[in-house]
């Protein structure tokens, strides 16, 4: 866990020899604890602190990476429970599983790593494909991993086989270039599981039985003992009650306690039977601190709302994603087109911008700098209001580039009409929908699209 | 074997407990709904009591809506057109909980009148036996003329009227107050406004054990983390001991789910969205379980697949805890 800056000055040697550039011991301790500058900036401390800062200065959640080349995907790292006390920084990774037997491996394979969908100017996609061993012996399993890898080069896997001898026909059939997790070591095949995965230097999921965290910290000692560093936790729970329980316990330990056997990364198996359910246990999972999450149904609807529920959850709550405040085209506006404002918040303004496009009318759309917030956040905070509109509007230069004054504001804050008049003399101020989504019949209804 | 010491944290707090239907005594409901009573994060059962699980309730409108979804149409047909047949048919599917919401008495959808308003809520506590929770048009003059002549009118029913927000507030508590019902307060995502309403509410001597809050609900990708994270930091703040903070929360999930384009295009969206059918179900049932993880006491959900997706769900959060 982090240090507080005089835990580190009680590390120094005290002797404010101002070599490190600093004008005292305490200055420069207060500075390391705000990581704004190196130890090794004093010559004279000692290896004992320098121990003990390393030690402080690991992340109590490993970092792990999945993959390798321009899929690969990391974990871990995170350092709060809940996201508004700072943000969650890795999102989980998607995996979706196929078993090894599937006639349909090499297709499912393909459409995993196709997969994508684009929302608010960012391209979302699944990251890997979990192969799970079933039926047929470990030529088999290292067969269908092959024929994976040959239908959706590049993207990330899992393997999934209880058996070592079957993960490292796999591995050793070239797999390990990829860097796949492995799943899974368990207590009854943790050193054999172990010695393949060092031996191809790939990351290791270990698992306990059900919610057995004291089984988990074992198998951590063990196959940390064996030399693996890159670990990725199972807690084997198939419940949402026992997933919530053994992941929060499981964050408190890394985060709280200093738990370093511990402090890995949460995989979970998601999987259900229908995808409605596996989508509940998947939307818990990734609310609730899980870094690598399974799925079993390709269900396109469901996918693009767990990725869309990534993107909600790991956005910064300090920085909302925004879009640069300004006069923008869509389509090829001209001197009639109409002039719509909205604020700068990215969802807004693409959904504005999208359902406008979709009309096939061409407008001015004028985005007011409201700090990154949507409409109605804006308007509540006082920063989307009368004065704002008429000033993004006078700033613009739109008056110049149309031949009419009219200006829609969104229907959410319709009670500024009045007094954005006031604030635009000469200016007629027209109420737009409430919703982006009916955009295209009201300028078709009023602007005649 | 290494013991590991669980940490668990210890509340000095409590979310209330509130009972909508007849808890008090009289009225006509054939079953009460009780939410509330947490003394741990959401379902975090080695902490803390959970004595009763988040409520479902479903949405029916006072008049046909025209503006739905074509999935949310197919799915309830014909009982779209009528609020008492639509409420039977929720209940079946899974309802513990009816939000009746009066469209039909806005200015703009019908102007329906207050006597109108007291003839459907009359049906609709006819056809089934759950707790009801009324829900005006939107406009302060039309819901406080709707709410008082429902609230007077069904005195003894506990239901739970809304929308008290911070400038249409006073009217609608008084008439809760005075005809034994329960309120609903609603706040734009934000804990201090929401402590503020709650106050304003409880000055006028409405028992907090009337008071369910409504933190404003984002939809899955329009503004879900924003609600989230504002019902982790209010249910926090009621477990850390903070009384203003500890009513139960009520998410609209259904209505903000459904309104979106994710619910309503059918055509004309990338292949990645998937087709309406599952998508519709898929952005309920998320925002669903997301919210559920934040806090909320009672969903207001939409599609009966949502109902029966959410109920199992919520069987296997609870189970043994």
């Amino acid at each position: 866990m982090a240090l507080t800056g005089l835990q580190i000055y009680k590390l120094l040697p005290k002797t404010n020899c101002k070599e490190c550039g600093f004008p005292t011991c305490l200055a420069f301790a207060m500075k390391l604890a705000q990581k704004g500058t190196e130890l090794d900036k004093c010559p004279y401390v000692d290896d004992e602190a320098k121990t003990a800062l390393d030690a402080a200065a690991a992340p109590p959640i490993k970092l792990v990476a999945i993959g390798t080349g321009e899929r690969a995907f990391e974990v871990g790292n995170e350092v709060v429970l809940y996201r508004h006390e700072k943000t969650f920084y890795h999102q989980p990774g998607l995996v979706v599983r196929v078993k090894s037997d599937d006639p349909q491996l090499a297709e499912v394979a393909a459409r995993v790593a196709d997969y994508e969908v684009e929302r608010v100017g960012m391209k979302l996609r699944l990251d890997g494909l979990a192969v799970q061993h079933a039926g047929g012996d470990a030529a088999a399993f290292a067969a269908a991993v092959a024929a994976a890898r040959a239908a959706a080069p590049g993207l990330p896997l899992v393997l999934m086989s209880g058996d070592p001898a079957a993960i490292d026909a796999a591995l050793s059939g070239g797999a390990a270039a990829d860097r796949p997790l492995v799943h899974a070591a368990t207590a009854a095949n943790w050193q054999a599981m172990a010695g393949v995965a060092k031996k191809h230097g790939c990351p290791l999921a270990i698992r306990a039985d059900a919610g057995d965290l004291a089984g988990l910290v074992d198998l951590s000692e063990s196959v940390r003992g064996a030399g693996i560093e890159e670990l990725v936790l199972d807690p084997g729970t198939t419940s949402l009650a026992a997933d919530l329980a053994a992941f929060t316990q499981l964050r408190r330990l890394a985060l709280k306690k200093g738990a370093r056997a511990l402090g890995f990364p949460i995989v979970t198996d998601a999987g259900a039977v229908t995808w409605q359910a596996e989508l509940a246990r998947a939307t818990q999972a990734v609310a609730k601190y899980a870094g690598v999450v399974i799925i079993d149904h390709l269900e396109p609807a469901a996918v693009y709302a767990l990725l869309t529920l990534r993107q909600n959850i790991y956005t910064d709550p300090q920085k909302p994603i925004q879009v640069e405040p300004k006069l923008y085209e869509v389509g090829a506006p001209g001197p009639d087109s109409p002039v719509l404002i909205t604020t700068n918040f990215s969802l807004t303004y693409f959904s504005v911008s999208g359902e406008v496009e979709g009309s096939g009318k061409p407008a001015w759309l004028l985005v007011a700098d409201s700090d990154g917030q949507s409409v109605l956040t804006a308007w509540a905070a006082g920063k989307f209001d009368a004065e704002k509109i008429a000033k993004t509007v006078k700033d613009s230069g739109i008056e110049s580039r149309i031949d009419h004054k009219k200006l829609v504001i969104p229907g959410h804050v319709a009670g500024l009409s009045g007094e954005v008049e006031e604030e635009l003399p000469g200016w007629q101020i027209m109420v737009g929908p409430r919703d982006a989504v009916d955009i295209p019949n009201y300028l078709k209804n009023v602007w005649g699209a | 074997m290494t013991a590991v010491e669980i940490p668990v944290e210890k509340w000095p707090g409590a979310v209330r407990e509130v009972t909508l239907g007849s808890g008090y005594g009289g009225g006509t409901r054939t079953s009460t709904v009780t939410v509330g009573g947490e003394t741990s994060l959401p379902f975090l059962g080695f902490e803390g009591a959970l004595p009763h699980r988040p409520a479902l309730a479903v949405e029916v409108v006072d008049t046909e809506p025209g503006d739905w979804s074509p999935e949310l149409v197919a799915a309830w047909g014909d009982d779209l057109k009528d609020p008492a047949k639509w409420a039977a048919r929720a209940v079946a599917e899974g309802a513990e909980l009816i939000a009746l919401k009066l469209r039909g008495c806005h200015p703009d959808f019908g102007d329906r009148s207050a006597t109108d308003a007291r003839a459907t809520v009359d049906r609709v506590l006819a056809a089934v036996g759950v707790p009801l929770i009324v829900i005006g048009p939107g406009t302060a003059d039309k819901d406080n003329e709707v709410l008082v002549a429902v609230a007077e009118a069904t005195k003894g029913e506990q239901l739970a009227l809304g929308l008290c927000e911070e400038k249409n507030y006073r009217t609608i508590v008084a008439a809760a107050l005075g005809n034994g019902h329960l309120v609903i307060a609603q706040t734009p995502i934000d804990v201090n406004l929401a402590k503020q309403l709650n106050i304003l509410i409880s000055d006028m001597r409405l028992p907090l054990e009337r008071v369910l809050m409504d933190p404003n609900t984002g939809a899955l990708g329009y503004g879900l983390e924003y609600t989230y994270s504002v019902m982790e930091r209010l249910r926090l703040a009621a477990l850390m001991g903070d009384a203003m903070t500890q009513q139960p929360m009520i998410c609209t999930v259904g209505e903000e789910s459904w309104r979106q384009k994710e619910g309503r295009a059918a055509a004309d969206v990338p292949a990645a969205w998937g087709a309406l059918a599952e998508r519709g179900v898929a952005w309920e049932v998320t925002t669903a379980m997301t919210l559920v993880e934040a806090g909320a006491d009672i969903l207001v959900l939409r599609h009966p697949s949502s109902v029966g997706v959410l109920r199992e769900a919520l069987d296997d959060l609870t189970k043994g805890a």
